[in-house]
């Protein structure tokens, strides 16, 4: 058994994992350890909600979890070097368009050059300009 | 927000502007992901309520590129001003969703690559961040805070041949480094710059002549 280094967001977590050239099979004790998901059922459950499983033969064997088939379950981005032992789960395209059609302005917390955390939230009441620009 | 990997590569920018208003880093592209960023700048207004009131727009302070862009700041900065003094409109939903790009299976793909990208690099494995840098390239190639944005850390000059080079390929295959929104680019393109109504589906995709 391998481990995989996996980058949710903010949070990194290393799995018990095996990984072939058939790609990523995560310890399903890991996972449910690492990040709350679990398979039962014909469904994928965290403590928040559950997704329907079209086939969980396919998504659960006995190697593991398929991390593809996980991220794509739950229509999340992913990006995996298995030479270097390591998977970024990115965004929901859907989601993030759903959100944006909402034209609800998603709220973010970021910090300033001191390191203070500012929320998009904390000037709700104001009209706002947000500016994205670069050094580069 | 700055899009830059540490406070240091957007302190002397921040420090000199003095700004009264916050002003943020974004090192892995939070904001980007959520609001479907692909270049800077982009702008976007909230209201009072928190609503989107203009999407994703290219507008600069002041003229100083306007040489190399063709993009004059006054119209949004005039539109702006009436705005804050509620004495001109910002869009109606229709209008905000008409010109709102949202993202493709691809481009959040393009984003998770740059992410793992980052992190790599940031666990000292240049070599494999490198791939999936190029990878989320490939991937959204209109998609600029990783094709331009990744050149910083990898030793390129993001205003540099690499980087000449690069939009000038983006020009040749049509495609604008710019996309303002019709009424800010003061394009004559399928409304004359009306903000009264949607433009044209045609004058998302014109060029901005640069």
């Amino acid at each position: 058994m391998d481990r995989l280094t996996l980058i949710d967001d903010e949070r990194v977590v290393q799995l018990a994992a095996r990984l072939d050239g058939d790609g990523v099979r995560l310890d399903p004790a890991a996972l449910e350890k690492a990040l709350g998901w679990t398979v039962h059922d014909g469904l994928l459950c965290n403590d928040a909600m559950c997704v329907p499983l079209a086939d969980e033969g396919t998504l659960v064997s006995e190697a593991g979890i398929d991390l593809a088939g996980f991220a794509r379950v739950l229509d999340r981005a992913l990006a995996v070097d298995l030479a270097e032992r390591a998977a970024f789960l990115g965004g929901s395209a859907r989601e993030r368009g759903q959100v944006l059609a909402s034209q609800q302005a998603p709220d973010f917390t970021l910090p300033d050059l001191d390191g203070r955390p500012h929320s998009l939230s904390e000037h709700r009441g104001k009209k706002i300009l947000l500016v994205v620009w670069a050094s580069w | 927000m700055a899009l830059d990997g540490t406070p240091d590569d957007a302190r002397a920018w921040i420090e000199a502007a003095a700004p009264t208003h916050p002003s943020l880093i974004d090192a892995r592209h939070v904001v980007a992901d959520l609001y479907n960023v692909v270049n800077v700048p982009t702008i976007l207004w909230i209201d009072a309520r928190g609503r989107i009131v203009r999407p994703n727009d290219v507008a600069f302070g002041a003229d100083t590129f306007k040489h190399l862009t063709g993009l004059s700041s006054a119209r949004h900065l005039d539109a702006l001003r009436a705005w804050v003094r509620g004495e001109g409109p910002a869009m109606s939903p229709e209008e905000v969703r008409h010109h709102q790009r949202l993202p493709t299976a691809a481009d959040q793909q393009a984003r998770a690559e740059f992410a793992l990208g980052q992190w790599l690099w940031t666990h000292g494995r240049a070599a494999a961040a490198e791939r999936h840098f190029v990878r989320g390239g490939e991937l959204a190639p209109h998609d600029f805070t990783i094709r331009r944005g990744t050149m910083p850390l990898r030793g390129i000059d993001s205003m540099g041949p690499q980087f000449r080079a690069m939009r000038q390929a983006w020009a040749e295959a049509g495609q604008p480094y710019y996309r303002p929104l019709p009424d800010t680019a003061g394009s004559d393109v399928g409304g004359s710059g009306s903000r009264g109504g949607p433009a044209a589906p045609a004058s998302r995709e014109s060029d901005t002549g640069q």
